[in-house]
């Protein structure tokens, strides 16, 4: 922490274990989420969604519907489209990506099973569920396209003819040498295709949002769960042609969010359209079966790779052919090609390679849209690399360990920019996986996969480095044109008992971004944590900013509250040099009071100066300052985005009769920069480990040939549950960023990042005495023992 | 249609008439605004909407509202004003034994459920008990020690 003096200050709350304030609330079941809350005369939607992959609407008769008990309004995608106008999920900097215009409810025809049709809006939700039911839509059914491996095929049916093909983006990047590489005799080339299966976030708490429009202001006050408050506040006002200074989006609690709940759906838009229709509130809140066909999904993805190793151990070059299915849209207004950008820009990351060739195919098919899910790209990237390395080891009979020591660039070659165009400004690759060798006692741990071997008992160690992409800038959306700030503010206000408020534009969905503020401006003033207190999540009470996603909350939004807190103190310093008739520089604030900066002794409590300013301003001097509140904004400027780095490892047993995987223990080493509070961060990683573990070994997607979701219902989708997952162990190496005094880089997205590989890699360790091999996820006891050659 | 039922909820005598298909849950989030259980996948997997009746921990919506006729039914708020999960509500604030919250009441009945037909189980045993409660944040492994914090105190 030597960099940070100007924060480890008295009072400084940087590197502690402080619990959340606001968790105290939630254990007591006093939590305020969207469905918790209802407003006077307002109603509720239900929707009819297709149910069918690709059909064209003939006719909808909501008659019988219109005159259900408790109905109100039935509205179909015609009506709709009269009040909320579509949108198409493109970015300029994302060149040749193309999407069709979507509307919030289908028009003339459904592009997926449970895109949203018909909205009927009825006194209760049951009310407005039984009169869906008797909506009559006459359907004709149109071939369906599902399998993204046809999806460019000579006679696939083209789902949006006016794009020409299914080709949403293509992107191929070569850097450095990656052909000679490959032709040199002299190198060893494996190979392997991998599969990453199609799952979705499963967020416990449904999708939600209670819209309220007010005709007689002309304002919409839109209660969501959500983590991108200003992002939907113009996203609302663009496409129901209203100002956005007259859209408030509030975010209170949030039931897990994980980017599910940070992009634009059509049944939301269609809530908040269908509140300016009525002139009242309608709720929405997605059940878990309408959830499972209609948040975005994630992670369908085939990828042919190669790597090419010297027989001494230097990996020297690795080629990626993406293949990815996103739905019939791309999802708007972050896009559906950014996984696979991701892809491409991620695959080799921890390595010092040669040269370096990747393409992702992003193409159309009428299955639920795909876009971001928690660590965007990276579980994919990682998996493949992390393959190949070991895949590599193997080939030329080195340790998998060894070989990553070897390859991994070394912690003093930064700044750095490889072959996939990437800047990192300090990575700490080397000293992550000595720790985690050390940590997981590597040796003892394969002395004793060995000696079980002998035994019939048949166990794996996988281990996997990565990079995470942490603190965006604009160049992740901004630049693209789309209106979703990369810049975050926090106001920072003294009040008259002492106490300190902040606002800021990140949000909270349970990472501990409230905790972490406060921490952090506890700190910058010099107050007692408790004495502090947080607002988030509402456009009309916080500075303008981006919300909480993509790793961003800490390393922007904790620095522009570490700026505001700075800024505050001094304001209270020039007062308090006024009323104590000494210099500013000579005093400093700790413990909640004005205190001599040398002796510490106190001089003045907060709650006196607060008492004076406010109420007593006839005391002071005519031409002093009395501002007692501070706003500052932050943006990272000098790097695209501050990468992040870490390794994990995983043991695990498999049983060789059945197929089944036990997960017995499970590492994670990583370099978040500044560790605000390790607690939190342990937490997050811990969390994202058990979310990779997730799409590793148990959530998939199943659709059938005709593109119905056949794993819709929890019964059928498997969650990773208490009894099968292993315990972390979770360290970290600090690499601060120098581009905030703050010195934090974000810690979301690095457990899921490494976890599927490392699950991969100990799998088909565990396997390597039968010469079985597992590159499809999820890694099911069925694939195991397919792989195996005993089904 | 609509049918007569009392029961006590949280220690206070309930009387409302209610559609004989409203589930447990939804009666008392809509009806009685105990907003604290959760309606997580309304299907009988997540467990978010656990609570007691008659001291057994069972799903809001897996069980009518009719059926608890006569029923001693108990969730977060009302075990949190008789401070009978007080030590495990402490534990979890404590150990940061959830992220988003949305689980957590259901997950404290399953915990306390555990703790008493088993006061020191072992953190295997804890894993199982709570297996039928999902957690999407966390991972398990802060809840395991925080249930492993409140047995051993």
């Amino acid at each position: 922490m030597n960099e940070l003096s100007s924060v480890d200050r008295p009072n400084s709350y940087i590197g502690r274990s402080v619990p959340r304030p606001n968790a105290k609330r939630l254990v007591a079941g006093r939590g305020q989420y969207v469905d918790d809350l209802r407003l006077p005369r307002m109603v509720h939607v239900a929707f009819l969604r297709s149910p069918h992959a690709h059909a064209r609407i003939l006719s909808i008769d909501s008659a019988a519907a219109r005159a259900a008990p408790g109905v109100v309004r039935v509205v179909t995608g015609a009506e709709m489209a009269e009040v909320c106008t579509p949108w198409v999920g493109v970015l300029h900097h994302l060149k040749g990506l193309k999407s069709a215009p979507q509307h919030a409810l289908a028009v003339d025809r459904a592009c997926w099973q449970g895109e949203p049709v018909v909205a009927v809006v009825a006194r209760t939700r049951a009310e407005a569920e039984d009169a869906v039911g008797l909506v009559e839509v006459a359907w004709g059914e149109l071939p369906a396209t599902v399998d993204m491996e046809a999806a460019l095929a000579e006679g696939t049916p083209v789902i949006h003819p006016a794009l020409g093909d299914n080709l949403a983006f293509m992107r191929e990047h070569v850097g450095g040498e990656p052909d000679a590489c490959f032709a040199d005799a002299e190198s060893v080339v494996v190979q392997a295709t991998f599969h990453t299966g199609r799952h979705t976030g499963v967020c416990l708490e449904g999708r939600a949002i209670l819209a309220d429009y007010n005709p007689a202001e002309g304002r919409l006050t839109a209660y969501h769960s959500n983590q991108a408050p200003h992002m939907m506040q113009t996203v609302f006002a663009k496409h129901l042609g209203l100002r956005e200074g007259d859209v408030r989006v509030i975010c209170r609690d949030v039931g897990g969010s994980y980017g599910i709940k940070v992009h634009v759906y059509p049944d939301e838009m269609a809530t908040a359209a269908l509140s300016k229709i009525l002139g009242r509130p309608v709720k929405f809140s997605a059940d878990r079966m309408e959830g499972m066909v209609s948040d975005i999904h994630a992670r369908d993805h085939r990828i042919a790779a190669r790597a090419a190793v010297t027989k001494d151990g230097v990996i020297t070059a690795m080629e990626i052919d993406d293949l990815t299915g996103i739905g019939p849209y791309s999802v708007y207004p972050r896009t559906s090609a950014v996984e696979g950008n991701q892809v491409v820009n991620l695959c080799g990351g921890p390595y010092a390679l040669r040269g370096y060739k990747a393409r992702t195919t992003v193409v159309f098919q009428n299955k639920t849209p795909t876009c971001q899910y928690r660590a965007v790209g990276h579980p994919i990237a990682t998996t493949v690399t992390e393959g190949l390395v070991d895949l590599a080891a193997e080939a030329i009979g080195m340790d998998p360990a060894e070989l990553r020591r070897r390859n991994l660039l070394a912690d003093d070659v930064y700044p750095f920019k490889n072959h996939a165009n990437l800047s990192f400004e300090g990575l700490s690759h080397q000293a992550c996986l000595t720790k985690l060798l050390a940590m997981m006692d590597y040796e003892a741990l394969k002395a004793e996969r060995d000696a079980l071997r002998a035994k019939g008992v048949y166990r794996g160690i996988g281990i996997a480095s990565f990079i995470e992409l942490t603190n965006p800038s604009p160049f992740m959306y901004g630049i693209g044109g789309a209106r979703i700030s990369a810049m975050d503010g926090a106001t920072v206000r003294l009040d008259p008992d002492g106490s300190v408020a902040i606002a800021s534009g990140v949000t909270e969905q349970g990472q501990g971004t409230e905790a972490m503020l406060a921490q952090i401006v506890a700190g910058a003033v010099g107050v007692d944590i408790a004495r502090v207190r947080v607002t988030t999540g509402d456009t009309e009470t916080t500075p303008y900013g981006g919300g909480t996603w993509a790793s961003r909350g800490a390393g922007i939004g904790g620095e522009a509250a570490l700026q505001a807190g700075h800024a505050l103190r001094e304001q209270i310093l020039v007062i308090a040099g006024a009323m104590l008739q000494a210099a500013p520089e000579a005093l400093d604030v700790r413990g909640g009071a004005v205190v001599d900066r040398a002796t510490g002794a106190e001089r003045l409590p907060l709650e006196e100066l607060g008492r004076i300013v406010y109420f007593r301003g006839d005391t002071l001097p005519k031409d002093l300052p009395r501002e007692l509140v501070a706003t500052r904004h932050y943006t990272p400027k000098d790097y695209p985005f501050a990468f992040t780095n870490g390794a994990q490892a995983s043991y695990l047993e498999v049983d060789v009769e059945t197929g089944f995987v036990t997960l017995l223990k499970h590492w994670c080493v990583e370099d978040c920069g500044t560790v605000i509070n390790p607690m939190l961060v342990d937490e997050q990683i811990r969390g994202g480990v058990v979310q990779g573990l997730g799409g590793a070994l148990l959530e998939h997607c199943v659709y059938s040939p005709e593109g119905q979701l056949l794993s819709g219902s929890l019964a059928d989708y498997l969650l990773p549950m208490s009894g099968e997952m292993p315990d972390i162990q979770v360290a970290h190496v600090e690499t601060p960023t120098k581009e905030s005094a703050l010195g934090a880089k974000g810690a979301g997205e690095a457990g899921t990042a490494g976890a599927p590989a490392a699950v991969q890699n100990a799998i088909n360790d565990a396997l390597r005495p039968f010469g079985a091999r597992v590159f499809a996820q999820p890694f099911t006891p069925a694939r195991i023992l397919t792989a195996l050659g005993k089904i | 249609m609509k049918l007569d039922l009392s029961l006590t909820v949280n220690g206070e005598a309930i009387s409302a008439r209610v559609e004989p298909r409203m589930h447990l849950v939804d009666f008392l989030r809509e009806v009685l605004d105990l907003t604290g259980s959760h309606a997580g996948c309304e299907h009988g997997v997540c467990g978010a909407c656990s609570i007691l009746v008659n001291g057994e921990m069972v799903r809001g919506c897996l069980m009518l509202a009719v059926q608890a006729e006569g029923a001693e039914v108990w969730t977060v708020e009302g075990l949190t004003e008789s401070g009978a999960i007080a030590a495990l509500q402490e534990a979890f604030v404590a150990r940061n034994a959830l992220q988003c919250g949305y689980c957590t009441p259901g997950m404290l009945v399953a915990a306390a459920t555990l703790l008493k037909a088993n006061p020191s189980p072992t953190r295997e045993e804890i894993r199982e008990g709570i297996s039928g409660n999902y957690c999407r944040c966390t991972g398990y492994h802060a809840i395991v020690d925080a249930i492993e914090e409140v047995s051993r105190a």
